[in-house]
């Protein structure tokens, strides 16, 4: 991975810090847990079976990239970019999609989306969200295909072996019956049919959408508390820290909030907003992904601005009910230009470079 | 602390990193004298300039304290007997370098009397002028003991000259595992404070900032008072963060003052000497003794009784390691601490003035991690005391592209480490700047060469033009005159046919 490096005889520093990448990757996995078993209960048995089937195929498409270069795939598997990769993708689909829906999903996020940019820490675009927009461009129907949740142990959940034919495609009946529209997707037929949102709540076959997360949505949709608890998590360990997932979550309530108070039967109110759609899950875990976000604080404040607003502006006027992974992408690929000007200003020089003017030559 | 200060202390930097400090249990350890070695290997070269040049011949016998080779040069320092005895040889050892090449150091064979030669003590520094003061201190060869090595009488005369008002003392040492100036404050705070005040009375500084780091509350205490009684030296405890001893973030800490880029500090008004060099200073002025000894750590891993060893300059690490007991073979020695430390090729060197610490790793300290891919984590570009972006300039360094590492601030680093400690990818960033530091000076040095040989080749190409001219001209010019000779000879000829002719006309 450093081809050009440099040979030299041992340098300092002599020492190095307990942290590394696989460390980090698998702190946010466990930060995700809670949010994934929350899911599973709600969603059942083909949440859980979706869950690790793009989860082995997203390390499937890795290993087999590092196979066919030629190099040992277990080092690099073990560095969990690849099982993060594949769960935030899991997270994002509907629960009970096909099986194929997870396992192109996730081949797709690790060989196109990341390894052919030239593996970790190469890649512009979130692979995760490279390949959920891909999915959903491509498959709209099952993409966009959501369930009401049907708890475990709720008489009508499926059980194991059912699920299992839910996953991989074996009962539509079933799945036809559990259709429900999530809330964002809701919203915008409705307002698409000329009804307003006061009107288009009221009436009883409205999706609910409650605290509890008990509603449909994909599974990092649910749990939105859940996943914003693991987000506190990261940022009491500093994996991650506040300024992407706070300007994104401003930029989301503050357009919310003015629009919805001079127009609530057009705009969603600032719950509905943050909670619902992929809102929590992008602002920790997506939109905070070190690889394709700025790496200065000032230039996150900016990227985390950028995905909220953009966010906003697709739920609000775009095409697509939810438009969290296309914000994330559109503000990755303005990246390098936010990285090439919010630089750090180097100590004794000035923004542009400069070496300082020496100040303080005589008393004062 | 008083409540106003405790308000107003130093804030937590944003920059650097917090490495676990490792200082103990070495540091609570008594100061040990090393027994004196039979043999002491003094290099000529132990500072930064000129070497030393000798002045003493095999089989001379000196006493300690006695001259052994004089500064050379503008910028250089001499070298002094580290004990009584007798010069055995003038010859190359290994350098305590990692290149393991040989250098040119003067071997003592130690009489064990340890007797000083002549000293001429100075009872009040404060009457003598200040060139005196700097004078004095060249002679007894002190150099910067925080690790620059720089002649500290040179560093004087710059202060001097440019009317620097505050003196900052080090005494932050901020580098893991190391303990030499915390002992040092601790077991001779008077000495620190005093040797400060000559170094204040030598630059004209008006005051002293002296910095030490929160974790040495001994050290802290010992010097709060031993400098109670001079209003102009104040002890400030700056937070314990790694680099605070590098001169720039000290500087910025104490006095909030941002040293220019391509500038020294005393331009902005400040001058900045380690506690060991202002200890030096006082024994070199108040009892005229030359540096040929110091305070240094000897820790880590592998070392069975880790420590503060007052040891002689010339002593090898090897006599050291033997004195302090060692756990099996070390794994990796280093000269200095572990964040900017060099690595020793083996124990057979001599220990230097500037030696603040060495440390022998065991394995499990020695261990490299595997370096795996940047992930732009941009740990650090935060850790960086500078503000760089080391991923930005590693990444170029990759790509070949030496001139946009600059861009990115190579040319600012201060190799501190804080970016390779903290790379989660544990990436040696600071061994690729090292390296591209070594392209450009290498790049630098070719395009001075080439420019010498073109101005050669020019200076060349426009002699043998000149001469070529000068040729022209020397040959036109016998052309000419010979043309006028022939002229001439014609007019002469023509003259004699015209004289002649009537004579023929007369002469039929
Ligand atoms: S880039 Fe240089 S100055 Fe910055 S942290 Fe790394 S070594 Fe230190
Ligand atoms: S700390 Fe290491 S992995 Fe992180 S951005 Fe810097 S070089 Fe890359």
């Amino acid at each position: 991975m450093n081809p050009a490096s440099p040979a030299l005889p041992i340098a300092a520093p002599h020492a190095a810090t307990g942290a590394g990448v696989a460390r980090s990757m698998l702190w946010v996995c466990a930060a995700l847990a809670p949010a994934t078993l929350f899911g599973f209960w709600l969603y059942g048995w083909p949440a859980l079976h979706l869950w690790w089937i793009t989860i082995a195929f997203a390390l499937l498409g890795e290993a087999l990239c590092l196979r066919l270069m030629g190099r040992a795939a277990l080092p690099v598997l073990g560095d969990g970019s690849a099982l993060l990769t594949g769960w935030l993708l899991a997270l994002s689909l509907p629960p009970w999609a096909p099986w194929w829906i997870g396992a192109g999903g996730g081949l797709f996020a690790t060989v196109i989306a990341k390894q052919v940019f030239g593996g970790l820490g190469q890649n512009l675009f979130n692979p995760a969200m490279v390949a959920r927009v891909a999915l959903l461009i491509s498959f709209p129907v099952p993409m966009t295909l959501w369930t009401v949740p049907l708890p475990l142990g709720a008489t009508a959940a499926p059980g194991f072996i059912d699920g299992l034919r839910i996953t991989l495609g074996g009962l539509p009946a079933a799945l036809d019956a559990m259709a429900s529209a999530s809330v964002l997707g809701h919203a915008k037929t409705e307002l698409a049919r000329g009804v307003d949102l006061l009107h288009a709540f009221a009436v009883p076959s409205a999706p609910t959408f409650g605290l509890d997360g008990v509603r449909a949505g994909s599974l990092g949709e649910a749990a939105s508390l859940l996943i914003a608890a693991g987000g506190a998590l990261l940022l009491a360990l500093r994996i991650i820290s506040w300024h992407i997932p706070a300007a994104m979550l401003a930029a989301i309530a503050l357009p919310a909030a003015i629009l919805h108070a001079v127009d609530p039967a057009r705009y969603l109110d600032v719950g509905t907003h943050l909670l619902a759609g992929g809102t929590m899950l992008g602002a920790f875990f997506i939109a905070t992904d070190y690889v394709t976000s700025p790496n200065t604080r000032g230039g996150q404040l900016l990227f985390g601005a950028g995905v909220g607003a953009l966010s906003f502006v697709i739920r609000s006027w775009g095409g697509y009910p939810e438009g969290v992974a296309f914000a994330v992408l559109l503000m990755n690929a303005l990246v390098p230009v936010i990285d090439r000007y919010f630089k750090p200003r180097i100590h004794g020089r000035d923004r542009r470079g400069r070496p300082l003017d020496i100040a303080g030559g005589d008393g004062s | 602390m008083g409540l106003l200060e405790r308000f107003f202390a130093p804030r937590h930097p944003a920059w650097g990193v917090h490495p676990d400090d490792r200082k103990r249990p070495a540091a609570d350890a008594p100061l040990r004298r090393l027994p004196l070695p039979e043999r002491l290997y003094v290099p000529l070269q132990q500072h930064v300039g000129g070497a030393a040049r000798p002045v003493v011949l095999a089989g001379q016998k000196v006493r300690k304290g006695d001259l052994l080779a004089e500064a050379q040069g503008n910028i250089s320092a001499p070298v002094h007997a580290p004990t009584s005895g007798r010069v055995l040889a003038i010859g190359e050892v290994t350098a305590p370098h990692p290149s393991g090449l040989a250098q040119i150091a003067i071997t003592l064979a130690s009489d064990g009397e340890d007797r000083w030669g002549e000293r001429d003590p100075v009872a009040d520094p404060f009457a003598l002028a200040p060139e005196e003061i700097a004078r004095r201190t060249a002679a007894a060869g002190v150099v910067g003991l925080g690790g620059a090595t720089f002649p500290a009488a040179v560093k004087f005369n710059l202060g001097r000259r440019l009317k620097v008002r505050t003196l900052i003392v080090n005494g932050g040492e901020c580098e893991p595992y190391l303990s030499a100036d915390d002992m040092l404050m601790r077991e001779r705070a008077a000495e620190v404070v005093d040797g400060l005040r000559i170094v204040m009375h030598a630059i004209g500084a008006g005051n002293a900032l002296v910095g030490i780091e929160a974790n040495k509350p001994q050290a802290i205490a010992a010097m709060r008072a031993a400098a109670a009684p001079c209003g102009d030296v104040a002890i400030r405890v700056v937070p314990a963060r790694y680099p605070m001893g590098s001169d720039r973030q000290l500087i910025e800490t104490l006095t909030g003052l941002e040293v220019p880029a391509d500038a020294r500090a005393a331009e902005v008004g400040v001058l900045v000497h380690n506690v060991s060099t202002c200890a030096a200073v006082h024994r070199a002025l108040r009892r005229g003794e030359a540096l040929v000894e110091r305070i240094l750590t000897v820790n880590g891993g592998a070392v069975r009784a880790p420590g503060n060893l007052l040891a002689p300059v010339g002593a090898r690490v090897a006599d050291l390691l033997a004195f302090t007991g060692l756990h099996g073979e070390p794994a990796r020695l280093i000269l200095g601490g572990p964040m900017m430390g060099s690595v020793l090729p083996h124990a057979n060197v001599p220990l230097v003035k500037g030696a603040s610490g060495i440390l022998a790793f065991d394995a499990a300290e020695a261990a490299v991690p595997a370096a795996g891919p940047c992930i732009r984590c941009g740990s650090c570009t935060r850790a960086c005391p500078m503000g760089l972006l080391p991923l930005e300039m590693a990444a170029r360094i990759r790509a070949g592209e030496l001139a946009a590492a600059v861009d990115f601030g190579l040319s600012d680093c201060i190799s501190c480490g804080c970016c390779a400690w903290v790379c989660p990818a544990h990436i040696p960033l600071v061994q690729y700047f090292s390296h591209a530091r070594g392209e450009l000076a290498a790049g630098e040095r070719a395009r001075l060469r080439n420019a010498a040989t073109r101005r050669l080749v020019e200076q060349r190409s426009e002699r043998l033009a000149r001469e070529a001219r000068e040729k022209a001209a020397a040959a036109a010019k016998r052309k000419a005159e010979r043309d006028a000779a022939k002229a001439r000879a014609a007019a002469v000829t023509r003259a004699a046919d015209a004289a002649a002719a009537p004579l023929a006309e007369a002469t039929p």
